[in-house]
């Protein structure tokens, strides 16, 4: 392996990374809260589509990706006043929203296939900065949107522990009675973290057409969201361990593409299969280390609250 | 004065309950006053009522005089309510810091939490009512004692000035009850109204000033310590005299029902969580085991009934060994068991009584056709489920109805039937009369001793020390997984019998 493609792996990895990051982040606050919502990759698609289909109308990326974070966001409602509002087994509720969320993306982008994208989010030129060797193209060259995620990331980790916003949310996953009693409200609290993680999926999925891969194609997502699902438990629900997992992974993604470049003889759909093998099996060995050590899960994660449930 | 609170009229339903009829409750300030009854009497609906978590749907609410409605809890501390909840509000993963500024965080600009504000304020509270925690320790690493301080303390922190407590004594053993009394009058003496559930009689006439006795949802009096004996009370709750637990003279046969044989049970992090407990019941005996919970109990339970895994020793029923045996084939050897919780492990909510009564015997006569138990046999269920409710008194209008239509009582008395029918050697009852009211505890009291004289090998745990010390012929202390003290009934008081349980006496020490 040359210098370049080291350089260009690694590039790779930090461009992926912060895809999965922002997706993992926005569903880290979410359950947090208390609300597992398994509907990121549903999400994602829709922020996909509508980030593509906005950037075609207006040739604006940057108004592309906000109509995406605030359709990520309506999107993630719907399993918001099911389970929150509702009370619905959140599990079902995300599930669905998964598959509403890939269907109607299929269907709202069908005649965008093809297209060449409306606009784009550059890669940021820091000047000096990105001409330093092997940093400057890793670090210093990437999208707008992975900035977005670093700040995104510090942002939500300083929000949880230092504000009282934060504390009644963590409050909201731990105990949710308690949280009500104290005189937060659990339902605005839930549906505001539900909220912000879809808006944060919908930024990834934006992020993907409107940079990554700049272009639409039925089931762009891939099945990414998924990882994301599985790199907040990784992280121990806990914003810096979710990055390392997030680089990880993202690294993982970046080599199916370049293995065969390495010179590795394998089937393209063998390669493919690598990141979503190495997830599984990941999640099997924190599993089974996790499985003698109390959890670091939200104690109420899954649970919907009553209130007058006697 | 104008009294702190003035409750007029208030009536709350549920649906096919009526929890509050028309309750009057009237709190001068700076007393301490207990409101009791059974349990159903619509002690905590009222609470919930007045600190804002249900409304009522009539009636009126005066505080210092000026009329009130709470539609949330944050209603009611702004008015200076506090409640200190009998299941902790707290959430185990959070600060005692965290826990105590949850919703009066004191906040710089921008939201961001001011905790050094936080945490001098924490402390003037604590000093103020001689109250200490670590405020950086996890609720999770605190005992229960502690994690009510820190109840009281949230409450104090929002400055209230009308402190419910729900219940408080519940969850404690004598010396904390103590304990939390001494922190009640200090509270008094600063000034606060203190509003106390609980149905202890004892713990009533010694801290209130005045008490209020509901019964059925209704306001029945309201009475001073002084003028009022702990009967009198019991007679205001139930409406009649209060029965008590009492065993008849002993019938203990030679034979050995059930043996532990230096049993150990592990838990994840492989350390002993029962440890070498060793015990003989024989026929006809009732062995109580007393012991602050989470002290080993439920896994011993677990061990006898085959849901744990025993690392080490052996158990043997009627002088079989069945150290290795399957759940089922434990219960069709003659085990018989009355779950902790009811419905949690004792029934299945959803489906009928008649499904019910066949659970733990689905494999044998008359739930099951014989020489074929891979069929249920209904019309055999039904009968038998008959039988249990017309011998068991199980209020219910047919054996059709689900479980969950059924009251509490009623569940257990179904559940006590339902083992007591099969006709087991060996019976482990597990807190048989946790939260029923007062006729079923009687009715589950008459059997366990009906069951003593029919020469059953009884295990009882419970935390009702009335009921271990009234029914049991021996009584084991169990604490941190071992047996650490094996005492006679008629010698003990639960107070005694509480410094047992927290380990502040061994045997080698006797109080």
């Amino acid at each position: 392996m040359n210098e370049a493609s080291m350089i260009g792996l690694l590039t790779a990895a930090v461009s992926f990374g912060a895809l999965l990051y922002l997706a993992a982040l926005g569903e880290l606050i979410s359950e947090k809260a208390g609300n597992l919502n398994l509907g990121v990759e549903g999400m994602m698609a829709m922020g996909a589509v509508t980030g593509f289909m906005v950037a075609l109308e207006t040739e604006n990326a940057w108004l592309a990706l906000i109509v995406a974070m605030i359709v990520g966001a309506l999107f993630a409602l719907i399993h918001g006043l099911f389970t929150v509002v509702l009370g619905a087994e959140q599990v079902v509720s995300g599930l669905s929203l998964t598959i509403l969320g890939i269907g109607m993306a299929a269907f709202v982008g069908k005649d965008a296939v093809g297209r060449p994208p409306g606009a784009v989010l550059a890669p940021v030129d820091w000047g000096a900065l990105s001409d330093i060797p092997w940093v400057g193209p890793i670090l210093f060259r990437q999208s707008p949107i992975v900035y977005f995620a670093v700040l995104l990331g510090v942002a939500t980790s300083f929000v949880l522990t230092r504000t009282s916003t934060g504390l009644a949310l963590r409050g909201a996953g731990e105990s949710a009675s308690t949280v009500d009693a104290a005189g937060h409200s659990v339902v605005k609290l839930r549906l505001g973290a539900v909220a912000t993680g879809g808006a944060f999926a919908g930024a990834s999925g934006a992020y993907l057409t409107l940079s990554l891969t700049p272009q639409w194609t039925e089931g762009v997502t891939a099945g990414r969201g998924w990882i994301a699902v599985a790199l907040v438990i990784f992280g121990a629900w806990r914003p810096g361990r979710c990055a390392i997992g997030a680089l990880l992974f993202g690294g993982l993604l970046a080599l199916k593409t370049r293995l065969q470049t390495f010179g590795v003889d394998l089937s393209p759909i063998l390669l493919s299969m690598i990141p979503y093998v190495l997830t599984i099996g990941v999640l099997i060995v924190i599993s089974i280390r996790a499985r003698n050590r109390p959890s670091s899960a939200p104690a109420a994660l899954g649970q919907a609250y009553r209130r007058e449930e006697r | 004065m104008v009294p702190a609170i003035e409750l007029k009229g208030i009536t709350k339903r549920f649906p096919g309950v009526l929890a509050n009829d028309n309750v009057n409750l009237t709190v001068e300030e700076g007393e301490i006053h207990a409101v009791c009854g059974e349990n159903g009497a619509g002690k905590s609906t009222l609470m919930k009522i007045l600190y804002g978590m249900q409304p009522a749907d009539e009636g009126t609410m005066n505080l210092f005089g000026e009329p009130h409605t709470f539609n949330s809890p944050n209603e009611a501390i702004d008015a200076g309510i506090g409640m200190v909840h009998q299941h902790f509000m707290l959430a185990n993963q959070l600060t005692v810091l965290e826990n105590v500024i949850l919703g009066a965080e004191p906040t710089k600009q921008g939201g961001l939490i001011d905790f050094d504000t936080a945490s001098k304020h924490l402390e003037e509270v604590g000093k103020a009512y001689g109250l200490t925690v670590d405020p950086f320790d996890l609720v999770e690493s605190l005992e229960v004692g502690e994690r009510q301080r820190v109840e009281i303390i949230k409450v104090l922190f929002r400055g209230a000035k009308i402190l419910i407590f729900d219940e408080p004594t519940a969850v404690l053993v004598p010396q904390e009850v103590e304990e939390l009394f001494r922190n009640m009058r200090e509270l008094k003496a600063n000034g606060a109204t203190i509003i106390f559930i609980d149905h202890k009689l004892e713990e009533v006439l010694e801290i209130a000033d005045t008490i209020t006795v509901l019964r059925q949802g209704k306001t029945v009096a309201t009475v001073k310590p002084a003028d009022v004996s702990a009967t009198d009370l019991a007679e205001l709750m139930v409406g009649s005299e209060l029965p008590t637990p009492q065993i008849t003279d002993a019938k203990i046969s030679d034979t050995i029902g059930i043996t532990l044989d230096n049993v150990t049970v592990l838990d994840e992090d492989e350390r002993p969580i029962v440890d070498a407990v060793s015990l003989e019941i024989r026929q006809g005996e009732i062995l109580g085991i007393a012991g602050v919970e989470g002290n080993g109990q439920r896994e011993l339970v677990g061990a006898i009934l085959g849901t744990q895994k025993i690392s080490d020793g052996s158990i043997f029923l009627m002088g079989d060994d069945i150290s290795n045996k399957s759940v089922r084939s434990r219960r069709e050897n003659g085990l018989g068991y009355i779950p902790q919780d009811r419905q949690e492990e004792g029934l299945l909510l959803t489906a009928p009584l008649w499904e019910n009564a066949a659970l733990g015997h689905q494999t044998a006569k008359p739930f099951s056709g014989g020489w074929n138990q891979w069929f249920i046999d209904r019309e055999g269920s039904r009968s038998q489920t008959e039988r249990i409710r017309r011998e068991f008194d199980v209020r219910t209008p047919n054996v059709d109805v689900s479980a969950h239509a059924l009251s509490g009582g009623n569940q257990q008395k179904l559940i006590v039937g339902r083992e007591m029918v099969s006709e087991p050697s060996v019976l482990v009852a597990s807190h048989p009369t946790r939260g029923i009211d007062v006729g079923a505890q009687a009715s589950v009291w008459e059997q366990i001793r009906q069951a003593r004289s029919n020469g059953l090998a009884t295990l009882l745990i419970s935390a009702d020390l009335d009921e271990l010390i009234g029914l049991s012929d021996v009584i084991v202390v169990m604490f941190r997984g071992r047996i650490v003290a094996q005492l006679n009934p008629s010698e003990i008081t639960p107070r005694s019998l509480g410094a047992y349980m927290t380990g502040a006496t061994s045997e080698e020490n006797p109080a």
